[in-house]
C-alpha cells in the first residue's frame, strides 16, 4: 500500500505529460503552409481580365456559369507549376471538366512559351498582371486550384500541385457530385 | 570599432528601409494608419512575419492593396474584414475572441489559477507540517 501511495504524485504530472506529447504528436503531421480557405462555398470574385493567347479579349466570372470548371493559378516563374503541368496536361486530355488557368505575376512571353514547349491543358488562360485578381481568390503561393460548380460557387481549393493521387481521390470523386447536382 | 558599428547600422537600416516600396503618405496621419496596418497582417507565403517585415512578393502585394484602401478612406475594420475576407483569420496576427479560440485566450489564466491553487495547498500543506513539528 505504501508503495503505491509513493508514485501517487507523479500521477497528474504524467497524464499532462501524455497529453503534451499527444498534442505535439499531431502537430509534426499537420502542414502549416496549407490555410484552409474561407471562400469555400462562396460566389467566385467578379473579375475582368484578358485572356493570355488573345489578349484583346476579356474574360469574367461568367465563364464557370453552366459546367463544373477547375481553375489553375500558376506562373512560368513558379517551379513548383512546373513540377504540376504534365499532370495538368493528362488531365486536361482526358476532357473530364475544363481546366482555366490565372496566370498571375506573369511575364507574358513567358508563359506562352511554357505552353507552347510543355503542352497547353487551358481551355483559357486569365492573365493577371498585377496580382490582384489573385488576392481577391486568397492566393498566397503558386500553384493552387478550385474547383468551381455550375453556378459558379467555389466548392474545393487545392494548395500546392495537383497529383495524379488527388486527381483520382479528391478531384474526381467531387466532380462527379458537382456534375450531379442541379 | 565604432565606425565599423555605425557603418553596419547603416547598412541595416538600409535594408529595412528598401522592404517597402511603396510611397510614404503626406498626411502623417494617414502614414501611422498603414504602418499600424501592415503590423497587424500575416505573410502567409513566410508565416511569421508580418506584412510589414516580409519581403516576400505577396506581402508587397498585401501592402499595395493596403496602401491603396487608406487612400480610398476605408476604415481599418473595413480592411481588416477585406483581407478576413480573402484568407481568413489566419491573416491576422492577433486572433480574434470567438468560440474555437476560447482556450487560446482564457488558457493562460486557466493555468495561473491552477497553479495558484497548487502553490496555496502546498504552502498550507508545509505550514501544517511545520506545526506539527517540535
Amino acid at each position: 500500500m505504501k508503495k503505491l501511495a509513493q508514485y501517487t504524485p507523479f500521477i497528474l504530472p504524467g497524464l499532462v505529460l501524455l497529453f503534451l506529447i499527444g498534442l505535439f504528436a499531431r502537430g509534426l503531421f499537420l502542414d502549416p503552409s496549407k490555410v484552409e480557405s474561407p471562400l469555400i462555398g462562396k460566389p467566385s470574385p467578379a473579375f475582368s481580365l484578358p485572356e493570355l493567347k488573345q489578349p484583346d479579349k476579356r474574360l469574367d466570372q461568367s465563364l464557370f456559369q453552366g459546367h463544373v470548371t477547375l481553375l489553375n493559378v500558376w506562373g512560368a516563374w513558379c517551379v513548383a507549376c512546373h513540377e504540376e503541368h504534365p499532370v495538368l496536361v493528362e488531365l486536361a486530355a482526358r476532357k473530364l471538366l475544363p481546366i482555366y488557368g490565372l496566370d498571375y505575376h506573369d511575364d507574358p512571353q513567358a508563359a506562352l512559351t511554357m505552353l507552347e514547349k510543355d503542352g497547353d491543358p487551358y481551355t483559357a488562360v486569365l492573365f493577371d498582371a498585377s496580382g490582384d485578381v489573385a488576392i481577391d481568390w486568397g492566393v498566397y503561393g503558386a500553384p493552387e486550384s478550385f474547383l468551381v460548380d455550375k453556378h459558379g460557387v467555389i466548392r474545393d481549393k487545392y494548395i500546392g500541385p495537383i497529383t495524379p493521387e488527388i486527381i483520382e481521390t479528391r478531384l474526381i470523386p467531387m466532380l462527379q457530385q458537382l456534375q450531379a447536382e442541379p | 570599432m565604432r565606425v565599423v558599428l555605425t557603418a553596419l547600422m547603416l547598412l541595416y537600416a538600409g535594408l529595412a528601409l528598401a522592404i517597402d516600396s511603396e510611397p510614404p503618405f503626406a498626411d502623417p496621419g494617414l502614414q501611422a494608419r498603414y504602418e499600424q496596418l501592415t503590423h497587424e497582417f500575416r505573410c502567409l507565403v513566410c508565416q511569421d512575419e508580418t506584412v510589414a517585415d516580409s519581403n516576400a512578393e505577396l506581402a508587397a502585394d498585401f501592402r499595395r492593396q493596403i496602401h491603396g484602401m487608406v487612400e480610398a478612406g476605408r476604415s481599418d475594420a473595413e480592411i481588416r474584414q477585406y483581407m478576413v475576407n480573402r484568407y481568413g483569420n489566419f491573416v491576422l496576427y492577433k486572433p480574434p475572441m470567438q468560440r474555437s479560440t476560447v482556450l487560446l485566450w482564457a488558457g493562460p489564466f486557466i493555468l495561473l489559477l491552477l497553479a495558484l491553487v497548487i502553490v496555496a495547498r502546498v504552502v498550507r500543506r508545509r505550514a501544517r507540517a511545520q506545526e506539527g513539528a517540535p
